[in-house]
């Protein structure tokens, strides 16, 4: 047995554990998972927002780049003849895909017609000597695709028409020529531009007779009676039916020698003022204004903005004002609804009974209101911001106050109170944290409520924002709403673009509410 | 319950007061616009003028408040329609409005509940994905995008139906003709996509959640096969937070929607919300306030109420 002195130990045979070393805890291997991390992971898992996440970035670069990409003109610019015009650009048309086009039925009289003008506009010089067949070789020829022509069924009385169905025409030159009042320092211009570029503006001015269709337009400038093209050869009219090597009789406009006449004096004093009357080809007319070709990549609006340019203009509107709405609510909803779920009581009670009344008033009233009291001396966006301010944080509010009540009375807060922390430290550095998931995901869901009621309104005609520098989705789609049928372009990009952008939101905000939840945490399903 | 309800109504009757009040101080302070025609504008003046439009505005109110309590006057139209009195316009624009909502809610009512229970039943294989998917394309689309794509599929591509809502003249005379219905079809069915995903998405979600619940394990360890546990205990519990709901949007089909009547030109109470506007027919601009106000109070209350009628938990937690 040994038996030790445990009383008595010498000093010298202690020593002192970790002598010399800090004691520290253990450091973590893994980093820590914060709050936001954890959603991010959460958020990640969930394919569909990813995706309705890029689609967004999508739509908001467009919404934003556009105006960079399109070099050649602005959103104020604006060519009222090629108005509600399809979508056209030169490098995919070859690839068939928006060349301008639409497709028609014609009858025999406006297929001559729409013919006619790649013909005449090979005959600058008004020879009155071109075929059909080179006229379809034509550069501006509007025709694109002809199909067989079928007879119309007997109908008692009337002649069978021939009917030519399923055809192609390029809208833009379809507009062909048409009469312009110039200077007479401008017809030089013109004819000096023709000179440099080798193009043609100026053309034949047309007689006018009785085989004259239409004084006003420029486009019937063969003989023709009741629209349908005619030869005199014989004397009398002798109608003509189409074929290629047909060659329409001219009607111009001659002088005694017989050359064409291109201009017509009509009006005005001196050498710089005196206007001239002139028919020119609108295509190349455009050009020689613009320097460029007509080339919109989603058509032209109602009005003959570039729809490209305005959509992106009404998108950044829509956006701009949803995000500053959301921001704004979210602070003044974060601050009311703080207050109310803190102090609770008396204050909580009065606060709420505000919130309700203005809660149940119809929002179509106040943004109406507010338009019609403010619109003039603000403007229609300010005015339409405050509508949408004044009421929309109630529901920013009634969260947050939510969010208070389920953490203001857990012990970590009395902890804090307990060491003498003030109300206000509490409210935003204690409990604000805890809602700010459930507070940042309806900020966001916010955005698409305001874009949808916005583009509403605008459609409505409630707010008015429509004119020259803005406009509006809503506005966009009203502009389209009468004539949609015939130019289904004008309704299509904005509706796609609304829609889709409504669809991600959603999609992006109900991802975001449950990355938002640590609840779901490891809920695979 | 009975003092729930009736401080619940007492409530609903100071907030819709307050409410008037400020719409009828706000609207008689706008600028009046005169028509152009000379004998028109005296005509108008003069009866401004007897009805005490220049009193100073709290006289107007009292005068206004006077008229409703005892003659039931809600003031005049102007412009709409010529010196008729705003109620009898109001009313004579609820017939269309109601009638096309009607129509929706019933079509959509079923249809929504029926494939909520579907994909809640079927949760997470391949039917449920698809539900979900065109609930949540059909929740996010703005209605007035599928009335042009109801139009561009029935009346430009198929030529089954007409572009517009008819008039009462072209339909027969009658809101309730065959012809009339025909028309109608196309506003019901934009209106009924988005009703018919909301309550899709919400009977989904609700019985989802009473799917998984401990009575539902209850019920199956007793003996009753799958579907009766669902349809004798889940189904009715989920239809405690969805009826108050169905019973909400019916009293919110009085409303209608004014995208929708503006697009297929229904006569009804949102497009005269439009007009009046535009026109500047204030007393009609009053009294469709009102109107709007009132059915949005109603809704919410008898939303509330009506929790409690079903929920018989809900109800005891009142009785304090």
């Amino acid at each position: 047995m040994n038996n030790a002195d445990y009383n008595n130990i010498p000093k010298d045979k202690f020593v002192l554990v970790n002598a010399g070393q800090r004691l520290t805890d253990k450091k973590f291997e893994d980093k820590p998972i914060g709050y936001f991390r954890d959603a991010w992971i959460r958020f990640r898992k969930n394919k569909g927002s990813i995706v309705a996440a890029i689609i967004i970035l999508l739509i908001v670069l467009y919404a934003f780049l556009t105006p960079l990409f399109i070099t050649t003109h602005s959103a104020t610019f604006l060519d009222a003849y090629y108005a509600k015009k399809p979508a056209r650009l030169m490098s995919l048309a070859k690839a068939g895909m928006s060349d301008g086009t639409v497709t028609r039925t014609f009858a025999e009289g406006g297929l001559v017609k729409a013919l006619g003008i790649g013909v005449a506009a090979e005959d600058w010089t008004g020879t009155g000597k071109v075929t059909i067949a080179q006229g379809k070789e034509s550069y501006y020829q509007p025709m694109k695709k002809i199909t067989e022509g079928t007879l119309t069924a007997e109908i008692k009385g009337a002649k069978p028409k021939m009917v030519y169905q399923n055809c192609k025409i390029e809208t833009y030159l379809e507009v062909g020529f048409m009469y312009k009042s110039v200077e007479q320092s401008e017809y030089a211009r013109i004819r000096e531009w023709e000179e440099q570029t080798g193009l043609h503006v100026l053309y034949p001015l047309i007689a006018k007779n009785e085989y004259t269709q239409d004084v006003n337009d420029a486009n019937y400038w063969y003989k023709t009676v009741k629209g349908n093209p005619v030869t005199t050869k014989s004397g009398t009219a002798v109608q003509v039916s189409l074929s290629d090597d047909l060659v329409l009789e001219d009607n111009y406009k001659r002088d005694e020698n017989g050359d064409p006449v291109y201009y017509e004096y009509a009006g005005g004093g001196d050498h710089a003022t005196a206007q001239y009357k002139v028919r020119v080809l609108y295509y190349n007319y455009y050009r020689y204004l613009n320097g460029f070709e007509p080339e919109y990549l989603f058509g032209t609006d109602s009005q003959g903005y570039d729809l490209a340019l305005r959509l992106a203009g009404g998108l950044r509107l829509s956006l701009l004002l949803a995000v500053s709405i959301s921001a704004i609510n979210l602070v003044i909803g974060a601050i009311y609804g703080a207050i109310e779920g803190y102090y609770g009581g008396a204050v909580d009670l009065i606060l709420e009974r505000i919130a309700d009344i203005l809660y149940d008033v119809p929002f179509i009233v106040v943004v109406t209101l507010f338009q019609i009291h403010l619109a003039s001396k603000v403007g229609p966006i300010p005015s339409l911001l405050f509508a949408f301010i004044s009421t929309g944080w109630i529901g920013m509010a009634a969260r947050t106050r939510t969010q208070f009540y389920r953490f203001k009375g857990q012990e970590y807060v009395l902890a804090a109170r307990t060491l003498g922390a003030k109300d206000w430290r509490i409210i935003w550095k204690h409990i604000f944290p805890n809602s700010l998931g459930t507070i940042i995901t309806s900020a966001v869901l916010v955005i698409p409520g305001v874009i949808s009621t916005e583009s509403m309104l605008s459609y409505l005609g409630i707010v008015k924002l429509g004119n020259s520098t803005t406009t509006s989705l809503g506005t966009l789609l009203s502009d389209a709403a009468g004539i949609w049928t015939n130019y289904p372009h004008l309704l299509l990009y904005p509706a796609l673009v609304l829609s889709l952008l409504m669809i991600c939101f959603n999609l992006f905000g109900n991802g975001l509410r449950d990355a938002f939840n640590p609840s779901l945490r490891g809920v695979e399903d | 319950m009975g003092k729930y309800v009736l401080k619940r109504v007492l409530l609903m009757f100071f907030t819709f007061f307050v409410i008037v009040t400020i719409s009828f101080l706000l609207i008689r302070l706008l600028p009046r616009e005169l028509p152009q025609d000379k004998n028109l504008r005296d005509v108008i003046v003069a009866r401004w003028e007897a009805l005490g439009y220049n009193k100073p505005l709290l006289t107007q109110y009292w005068i206004y408040l006077k008229g409703i309590f005892t003659k039931w006057d809600f003031g005049t139209s102007w412009y709409i329609q010529f010196r008729e009195p705003a109620w009898n316009v109001l009313m004579s624009r609820l017939l269309p409005t109601v009638l096309v909502n009607l129509y929706s809610f019933i079509l959509s009512v079923p249809l929504g509940i029926a494939f909520g229970i579907y994909a809640a039943i079927k949760k997470n294989k391949w039917q449920d994905q698809f539900i979900s998917t065109m609930v949540m394309l059909f929740v996010s689309v703005p209605s007035y995008v599928y009335a042009f794509l109801v139009q561009y599929i029935f009346y430009f591509k198929l030529g089954v139906l007409p572009l517009t809502v008819y008039s009462l003249a072209d339909a027969g005379g009658s809101w309730w003709t065959g012809k009339m219905f025909v028309s109608m079809i196309a506003p019901i069915l934009a209106l009924s996509f988005g009703q018919i995903a909301g309550l899709t998405r919400f009977t989904r979600a609700e019985l989802t959640e009473t799917l998984t619940s401990d009575y539902m394990l209850l019920a199956r360890t007793k003996g009753l096969t799958r579907s009766q546990a669902t349809t004798r205990h889940a189904l009715k519990n989920a239809m405690v937070p969805i009826l108050p709901m169905i019973i909400g949007t019916f009293i919110g089909i009085l409303a209608g929607s004014m995208v929708i009547e503006q697009i297929f030109s229904i006569p009804g109470v949102g497009q005269l919300y439009i007009k009046s506007i535009n026109l500047f027919d204030y007393d009609i601009f009053m009294i469709d306030t009102i109107f709007y106000t009132f059915i949005g109070l109603l809704a919410g209350i008898i939303n509330d109420i009506s929790y409690g009628f079903i929920d018989p938990r809900i109800r005891m937690g009142s009785r304090k």
